[in-house]
């Protein structure tokens, strides 16, 4: 059990890295606590497998280092660092049993029979795989699989930590869910820190405690899921995040307002907005918080979708499109609609990020 | 959905049963007649059921070449099996030396059989032949000519020389199809090289490795131009494999029932052992 720490971290596939685009891995600097459940969270491609195997040793940094409770590992290897990781498509050791793959890891460390078989018997139970221990592995579906890789990291009682790394993708989805509840609840029995890869939302904030963003090889926000879906640092943890994302708007600055088409929007932060010349100004604003009012923005309706409980309404100022969550009661004003904004969840975007923010006025990634 | 019938459909299998016929039926056919018939020339046939079978199956001489014959298959997949999987294992999975290193696996199995007979015939003559010399000079009383221990040593190098490429080459394209999560894996599991090898490596090989096997053992098993140029079958008979005596007996003697014969069980001893060992291999297999 450790606390990791990632300390100015970059990674280069490349011998000698010039350009930004030749960086997996751009920066980063992370704590993470003993015990945590984490997740990364980003598009395809955006430096999340990188960053999870540079933790796990199988690749070494091009620069920066990896603390485990202060102590170097940057450079030790993945079985020196006892960390446990469970890949995107199930790795079993298809000759052996069930029993004999939960035991390997404790067999290559020289731990004595009687340990092993009450180590192993103890984590299959926890696994359910109890039925089956004497089974042989390559029998078994796509999620019993999984969580044998996942056994084969809890046998071991010195595990610092355990990596997810999409361990979804090939299960069926109606057992996902279970998969999902299931590791969740092992969190909160072991109490070992995991770190979770994916690039699906919902797995990502349902599983983790707090959630890094990623995208292009940057770590784009790291907060919990309410800070994340509440307080979105950057337009694009705003559109990835949340179902309909958030709307972005393109608007003006005039007299210390948010301007949009020659309307004034009321905003958290205006205050916050830096005059810089050739600045991107745009405000967001979650669906969730904007809804139809007798005044305010005045709006045409487009396209109207059923959600269950909600409508997603589709509407247009001018040429600008937003979307309007209204529950299901709620009824669409015919025309001459407007909509109205949560002043407090409204924010101005400088350069993609939240005005006030350190990177604003730089343009910085994504710009 | 309504289904018609229509019997016409037929005649597209014609070509394939005229092709079949010809190349195995009428000529396996052939050699079922002559096994179970007696002639005295003059192309006149008589009955004699199953008296050749009979005679074959007792025959010392038979015996003697078969079991020549199970020596040398045995050697040759004991030795080319794993010599063929440790080449492999030490090849480079990326980088220039692949296509080298390749290529140079291949360039055995390009060679035609009487070519490498006659390569090895040459190499290994004690007067002349590098290898012959060679060893002669070395102090090596080396002569594959006179002594039958020296003859089946050059046969199985020979061999060796020339088919343990065909195993490495299977076994390499089944080693780089393995995940590489399977390495990783195993690294975190904190594996041996030898645990790697047993657990990950030699189980996702078993199929390709399957195919490497049958193919070997039907080959060797079949062995005949490479072996009938390099010893032909001396010194005195120790190294008359089972197609040279057969050969022998058809083409050389003329006895063409015994010969029938004798073809015949030696195709279902090599269909028996392919078959016991594919179903043996894959018993496991869901």
């Amino acid at each position: 059990m450790a606390k990791i720490t990632l300390q100015d971290l970059r990674h280069s596939y490349m011998p000698n890295p010039v350009a930004d685009a030749d960086w997996a891995l751009k920066r980063l600097d992370v704590d993470w606590d003993d015990g945590g459940a984490y997740a990364l969270l980003g598009p395809s491609g955006c430096g999340k497998t990188t960053l999870l195997n540079l933790i796990s040793g199988l690749l070494i940094p091009s620069h920066g280092k990896i603390l485990f409770d202060d102590q170097d590992v940057t450079t030790l290897a993945p079985d020196e660092r006892h960390i446990a990781q469970v890949f995107q498509f199930p790795v079993v050791y298809d000759t052996m049993t069930v029993f004999n793959n939960l035991a390997f890891p404790l067999r290559n460390r020289g731990v004595d029979a009687a340990t092993i078989e009450s180590r192993v018997k103890s984590i299959a139970e926890m696994l359910d795989l109890t039925d089956t221990l004497n089974t042989r592995a390559a029998g078994l579906t796509a999620d019993g699989k999984q969580k044998i890789s996942l056994g084969r990291g809890l046998v071991r009682e010195d595990v610092n930590a355990i990596m997810f790394d999409e361990p979804l993708t090939v299960i069926d989805p109606h057992l996902k869910w279970q998969l999902r509840s299931k590791l969740k609840e092992l969190h909160q029995r072991v109490k070992r820190t995991m770190i979770y890869v994916t690039h699906d939302q919902t797995e990502a904030l349902t599983f983790a405690d707090k959630v890094v963003v990623m995208d292009a090889g940057e770590v784009v926000q790291i907060g919990t899921p309410v800070e994340l879906f509440e307080c979105p640092q950057h337009t694009f943890v705003g559109h990835f995040i949340g179902s309909p994302g958030m709307n972005v708007m393109p608007c003006d600055i005039a007299s210390g307002k948010a301007t949009m088409r020659g309307h004034v929007i009321e905003t958290a932060n205006v205050a916050d907005t830096q005059a810089a010349h050739g600045a991107k100004l745009e405000v967001g604003v979650r669906p969730e918080f904007v809804s139809f009012a007798d005044t305010g923005l005045p709006v045409q309706v487009i396209k109207v979708a059923d959600a269950g409980r909600f409508r997603i309404v589709e509407v247009a100022c001018e040429d600008v499109g937003l979307k309007v969550l209204i529950n299901e009661a709620e009824s669409i004003p015919a025309d001459g609609a407007h909509v109205a904004f949560d002043t407090k969840n409204t924010r101005v975007y400088q350069n993609g990020w939240l005005a006030g923010h350190a990177s604003a006025s730089t343009g910085g990634y994504g710009a | 959905m309504n289904q018609t019938t229509n019997q016409r459909a037929w005649l597209f299998v014609i070509p394939v049963v005229v092709l079949v016929a010809f190349n195995a039926v009428i000529p396996l056919m052939t050699v079922v007649n002559y096994s179970v018939q007696e002639t005295f020339g003059d192309n006149t046939f008589f009955w004699s059921g199953v008296l050749w079978f009979e005679q074959m199956m007792n025959s010392d001489r038979f015996h003697a070449a078969l079991g020549r014959q199970f020596f040398f298959t045995g050697m040759v997949l004991l030795i080319e099996i794993p010599l063929g999987v440790a080449i492999a294992l030490s090849m480079p999975r990326k980088g220039i030396w692949v296509p080298v290193c390749l290529v140079l696996m291949a360039l055995p199995l390009l060679i035609p059989w009487n070519v490498v007979g006659a390569m090895w015939n040459i190499f290994a003559l004690p007067d002349i032949g590098l290898m012959g010399r060679g060893l002669n000079a070395m102090g090596f009383d080396y002569n594959y000519t006179r002594q039958p221990g020296d003859a089946w040593f050059t046969l199985i190098i020979m061999d060796v020389w020339h088919w343990t490429s065909l195993v490495v080459l299977l076994t390499y394209a089944g080693l780089v199809a393995i995940p590489d999560a399977y390495y990783q894996a195993a690294k975190i599991d904190g594996a041996s090289p030898w645990a790697i090898f047993r657990y990950i490596q030699l189980p996702k090989l078993k199929r390709v490795l399957t195919i490497a096997f049958l193919l070997r053992f039907m080959d060797s098993f079949m062995i005949y131009t490479e072996a009938v140029v390099l010893t032909g079958g001396g010194p005195g008979n120790t190294t008359t494999l089972l197609s040279i005596d057969l050969v022998k007996i058809a083409l050389g003697q003329f006895d063409l029932g015994p010969a029938a014969a004798m073809s015949l069980i030696y195709f279902l001893i090599v269909l028996l052992v392919s078959w016991l060992f594919y179903t043996v291999m894959t018993k496991d297999e869901a």
